[in-house]
């Protein structure tokens, strides 16, 4: 049964990507294909006084300059804006909807060029004058509206007391900046305009029916009318959860020149979509002497935008990891003149779970405790939020396996004690937990007598891997070679899927594989159990495996029917079977994936330069479907947490309510030099509540934890606590 | 991107005789030009492309010093066996810069002419005195963290962002030029310019000149140099500081010095001053820092980038003890000596 899944099988796609035979939503091609290049507001609050196209339309080649006031109509009521993704309380933004200015580099006009640097020139071209109105775009200049919109988070015990009464207490603010998503791939969406006048639409997304719901209200359009079709998508880590304004502006100018039009964003255009919201998270802790929790406080203070909520769960993870008997947990928003936030990389939890670990560990210096012990006293069998056990939890095994890799034991708990050279030496460590969540999806099989199998699903793979994991499980299920199996995804045609993020997908798809698997092992059970002298007559369903091209009986495998033979019994050449997996719902358990993150830094004294020369990442996150991909995506993430450690921040000078480094040259990430060694150990997790196979997903569990173990790295190297990130050199200098 | 005329140089009288559009800008690698066009902060008319000339020689001359064309690639003079041998602190420099793609494509004469990285000067909706002369500087009171300590003016604190000028100032080097009245030379350290009251203007290059070539003077300093850059991550980052030293020894005594600062003003920042205090001194740390404080003399800081004096001081001490270990910064290695 289990060829594939839990091997390191390479990627089934791998070949199509490295040789540019994989086509991405910028890259199809259409006939007569015309190029839309946005033009972008230059001030963050406001309305459009005079936007005059007159110069950009006498540019030989520009056919159009789409703007609010000539635009195709688009919807008027708030509800078909809301894509399944969008936050519940808001009015999302519509662009070339109308005058307003919402924020800065906002969409005011496309123009439509039969090639794209006519486009961009044009562009350059069009002149806007504005009404500017007050704004302000600083979180911390602005803290004191923050204010809380969702329910409070409902607290336990009495958390202000046991603070005031404990005997060893930690309270700071923790500062999260601004980041953006920075995929490779540019934002990018091809609008063919079909014969008969349907639309299809190539489109970066990670979520295809998403989109396609969308649009059909948006532009009023019936499910057969418009098509969206994204087969590759090179990274998106949340950003194309919900549907980009490129899609929405790529169709308008379709619908308006009855001709295919293609959007591509430039990469300092994709600094005006969504983004990691800043955040100051203040932490407090209280313990007893004996290194116990008392009391737990977390608060979150987050940007949104002046039109929508954006609220994700930074606060309340300290109910899962740690024991406490008191505890408040409260996430505000401050409404600000910028773009509305949106998930990135364990939203929530990448922020919150950082100020957490920083301030563990800021409470084991105060104890004078091993942040390890620390944390295992506290440990927290139950989820205290609902008080519930864990489907399962191999948290301490991560603690255990991860500090012997490490070396752990080795460390001298004072700081500035280790050396190397001109170095000093850091060993730091944090938790990191993520939800392990599962969604409805429908697969559809079709089985042909010569034993290939087409599986089909709407679901994106934005990178992690999807094809892969569908073609193993499906491999498997069939009892087929991978190679017999050739898996379709992300066309919104195709059998129903959610947005694929918040690592769900790969349990959601390979339940829905299983699924529908069965259904096709059904139906060859029928077939071969009509055949004559059959050796599989009255043989119950349960009883049956598929297995080497064969349908067979599971205790004894000698009785078997090769899918060739059932197939020509019954007259038919191929079996084609849909089926929705819905997973049972389960209020008794609490479900999450852990890690152990352990880091060492190396911290030239005088210089302040960092290095973060070691890292090793114990994740307990049930089976691992790909221990290569799966292996790919923690190092991926932990790469992502060097840089939310001590590179990436999108820096806005408030003064004109602008990002001043959206690109990627002074936008930091890390690059090669900047990664050593990356050890990813995947602790067995065993499960067989969650679901059939056990899967919990990866993805979003690899950063969680990171940040946080680097900067308590930094201060065991230097004796400064840094709470602001990222780390940079200059906050380490005297 | 704006429309423009293309036309090829056919020898550098041509491209002089090109230059005499006022739209017209010379690209060889373009590595620099072609970006700011993109961002419609260049918008040349005319583009005359130079990068066929025949200028791409080493070449030793008579007197002992080295003569290279305007048009070596980046990489190729960084791994000649004449500048690895006797100007190994250029070498250092450049391979300090950009990435191996970019320096593959970007000329010598290209590196003395890359413009600023300020933000603001890249962004066309805020004001920069730089792109629109007399509009305001935008960093003097904003986003600052990045800029120049040294020789600023009321009008502009940007900072030029070559690696490859910092060592070329300190080994004295010469820019020879041709123009419409003929050739002329004139050291590095002239070539670039301060911003006083004209910050758009970034060197001394008069209308419808070109550069031809780079003269190194024979002393190389190839025992006793180090370039160290400080950034913000280990590789493919401008420097917050970069500093490049040269010395030569009698013993443990200091007979000869070049010190040069990368990313603290608007130019690459030798210090003679700096130099002489090292002259005649033993090779100790407490001289180090003495030129050092010699050099920051009459550094002014703005909101966020104080720490580049405390920064450009330490780094100076320790070039400076890199090079007289004769342990010069690797740029190959991340680990800082």
């Amino acid at each position: 049964m289990n060829a594939y899944v839990g091997t390191p099988t390479s990627r089934v796609d791998g070949r199509a990507k490295v040789t540019g035979a994989a086509k991405y939503a910028g890259e199809f091609p259409a006939d007569k294909l015309l190029h839309g290049f946005v033009v972008e507001a230059t001030i963050p609050c406001g309305r459009i006084a005079r936007l005059d196209t007159s110069e950009a339309l006498q540019v030989e080649g520009v056919l159009d300059v789409l703007t609010h006031a000539n635009r195709p109509p688009l919807a008027d009521k708030v509800e078909p804006w809301k894509d399944e993704v969008a936050p519940e309380k808001g009015s999302p933004f519509r662009p070339l909807y109308d005058d307003t200015i919402k924020f800065n580099s906002q969409p005011i006009a496309l123009v439509v060029a039969e090639d794209w640097e006519t486009a961009k020139f044009a562009a350059t071209l069009v002149r806007v004058e504005y009404e500017q109105r007050g704004f302000a775009t600083d979180l911390e200049g602005e803290r004191s509206n923050a204010a809380e919109k969702d329910k409070p988070h409902k607290p336990r015990g009495d958390a202000a007391a046991a603070l005031a009464g404990a005997d060893v207490r930690h309270e700071a603010d923790y500062v999260i900046p601004t980041e953006h998503h920075n995929p490779m791939e540019l934002y990018a969406t091809t609008a063919v305009w079909e014969s008969n006048g349907k639309l299809t639409i190539y489109d970066k997304t990670q979520g295809v029916q998403n989109v396609h719901k969308f649009l059909c209200g948006v532009f009023d359009k019936k499910p057969d009318d418009i098509r969206v079709v994204s087969p590759y998508v090179g990274g998106a880590f949340g950003s194309g959860l919900r549907p980009q304004y490129q899609v929405v502006l790529a169709t308008l100018g379709a619908l308006a020149l009855k001709r295919s039009v293609r959007v591509v964003l430039t990469r300092q255009q994709m600094y005006g979509l969504g983004y990691r919201p800043m955040t100051i998270e203040r932490v407090a802790l209280g313990a007893k002497s004996d290194g116990t929790l008392d009391a737990v406080t977390h608060e979150a203070i987050a940007v949104t935008s002046r039109y929508e909520d954006f609220a994700r769960n930074d606060t309340g993870w300290a109910e899962q990891l740690y024991k406490s008997p008191n505890s408040r947990f409260s996430h505000k928003l401050v409404h600000l003149d910028v773009s509305t936030p949106s998930d990135m990389r364990a939203p929530g939890a990448a922020s919150g779970v950082c100020a957490l670990e920083c301030a563990m560990d800021e409470l084991a210096v105060a104890l004078k405790l091993d942040p390890v012990e620390l944390r295992l006293k506290c440990y927290s069998d139950r989820d205290q939020s609902e008080n519930l056990p864990y489907t399962s939890k191999q948290l301490r095994e991560c603690y255990a396996r991860g500090a012997d890799a490490f070396g752990w034991s080795r460390r001298n708990p004072a700081p500035r004690s280790m050396r190397d050279g001109k170095d000093l030496v850091g060993w730091g460590m944090a938790t990191g937990v993520w939800e392990a969540l599962q969604m409805p999806v429908a697969v559809r099989i079709a089985l042909t007598s010569n034993g290939h199998a087409e599986v089909s699903c709407a679901a994106s793979d934005i990178g992690t891997g999807t094809y892969t994991i569908v073609a193993q499980v499906a491999a498997d299920a069939l009892g087929l070679p991978i190679e017999n199996i050739s898996v379709r995804l992300a066309d919104s045609s195709l059998p129903q899927a959610p947005v694929e993020g918040g690592s769900w997908m790969a349990a959601s798809s390979a339940h829905a594989v299983l699924a529908a698997a069965e259904e096709v092992r059904k139906e060859l059970l029928r077939l071969a159990g009509k055949m004559p002298g059959s050796p599989l007559a009255d043989t119950e369903l349960a009883d049956t495996v598929l297995k080497d091209g064969s349908i067979a009986g599971a205790s004894d495998n000698s009785r078997a029917v090769s899918i060739a033979d059932a197939m020509r019994h019954g007259g038919i050449e191929r079996i084609e079977k849909e089926k929705l997996n819905q997973f049972e719902e389960d209020k008794k358990h609490a479900r999450n994936t852990h890690s152990a993150v352990f880091a060492e830094v190396k911290v030239d004294e005088e210089l302040g330069v960092i290095r973060v020369t070691r890292v090793v990442s114990a994740v307990a996150a049930g089976r691992i479907l790909n221990t290569k991909t799966g292996r790919s995506q923690i190092m991926g993430s932990v790469v992502w947490g060097i840089g939310m450690a001590l590179h990436e921040e999108t820096v806005m000078d408030h003064r004109f309510g602008r990002i001043m480094n959206a690109n990627i040259a002074e936008y930091h990430i890390p690059v090669n030099a900047d990664v050593y060694d990356i050890d990813v150990i995947f602790v067995d997790e065993p499960d067989d509540r969650i679901n059939k196979l056990g899967i919990k997903g990866l993805g979003e569990i690899g950063i969680v934890g990171v940040p946080a173990a680097i900067a308590n790295a930094v201060y065991h190297a230097t004796g400064k606590r840094i709470r602001r990130f990222p780390i940079t050199l200059d906050k380490l200098l005297d | 991107m704006n429309n423009f005329q293309y036309a090829r140089a056919t020898d550098v009288a041509d491209a002089i005789r090109l230059l005499a559009d006022p739209g017209a800008k010379l690209i060889a690698g373009g590595t620099n030009l072609i970006d700011l066009m993109k961002e419609n902060v260049e918008r040349p008319t005319r583009l005359i492309d130079i990068s066929r000339l025949p200028l791409r020689k080493v070449e030793e001359t008579a007197d002992g010093s080295l003569r290279i064309g305007a048009l070596v690639p980046n990489s190729d003079l960084a791994y000649h066996p004449l500048i690895e041998q006797r100007y190994p602190l250029l070498a250092s420099a450049i391979l300090a810069g950009a990435s191996a793609q970019l320096r593959n494509m970007a000329s010598v004469g290209g590196n003395l002419m890359q413009r600023t990285r300020c933000a603001y000067f890249y962004d066309t909706a805020t004001p920069c005195n730089k792109r629109h002369p007399g509009s305001g500087c935008s960093a003097m009171d904003g986003l600052n963290r990045n800029h120049a300590i040294l020789g600023t003016s009321a009008s502009c604190i940007a900072t030029n962002p070559s690696d490859m000028s910092v060592a070329l100032a300190a080994l004295g080097a010469l820019v020879h030029i041709a123009g419409p009245s003929g050739e002329r030379a004139v050291a590095v350290t002239d070539f670039h310019r301060l911003p006083g009251d004209k910050p758009h203007v970034d060197t001394s290059l008069g209308t419808g000149e070109i550069i031809t070539a780079i003269e190194l003077p024979p002393r190389g300093f190839a025992q006793n140099y180090s370039y160290l850059k400080i950034r913000d991550r280990m590789s493919y980052a401008f420097a917050l500081v970069s500093v490049a030293a040269a010395l030569e020894l009698e013993g443990n005594a200091i007979s000869g010095a070049r010190l040069a600062l990368g990313g603290v003003a608007h130019k690459p920042w030798r210090s003679l001053e700096a130099e002489a205090a090292l002259r005649g001194q033993a090779a100790t740390p407490d001289h180090f820092s003495h030129a050092a404080d010699v050099l920051l003399q009459g550094a002014t800081t703005r909101s966020h980038n104080g720490f580049k004096v405390e920064l450009a001081r330490r780094a100076i001490v320790r070039t400076l003890t890199q090079a007289t270990n004769a342990t010069p910064q690797s740029q190959a290695h991340k680990k800082i000596a």
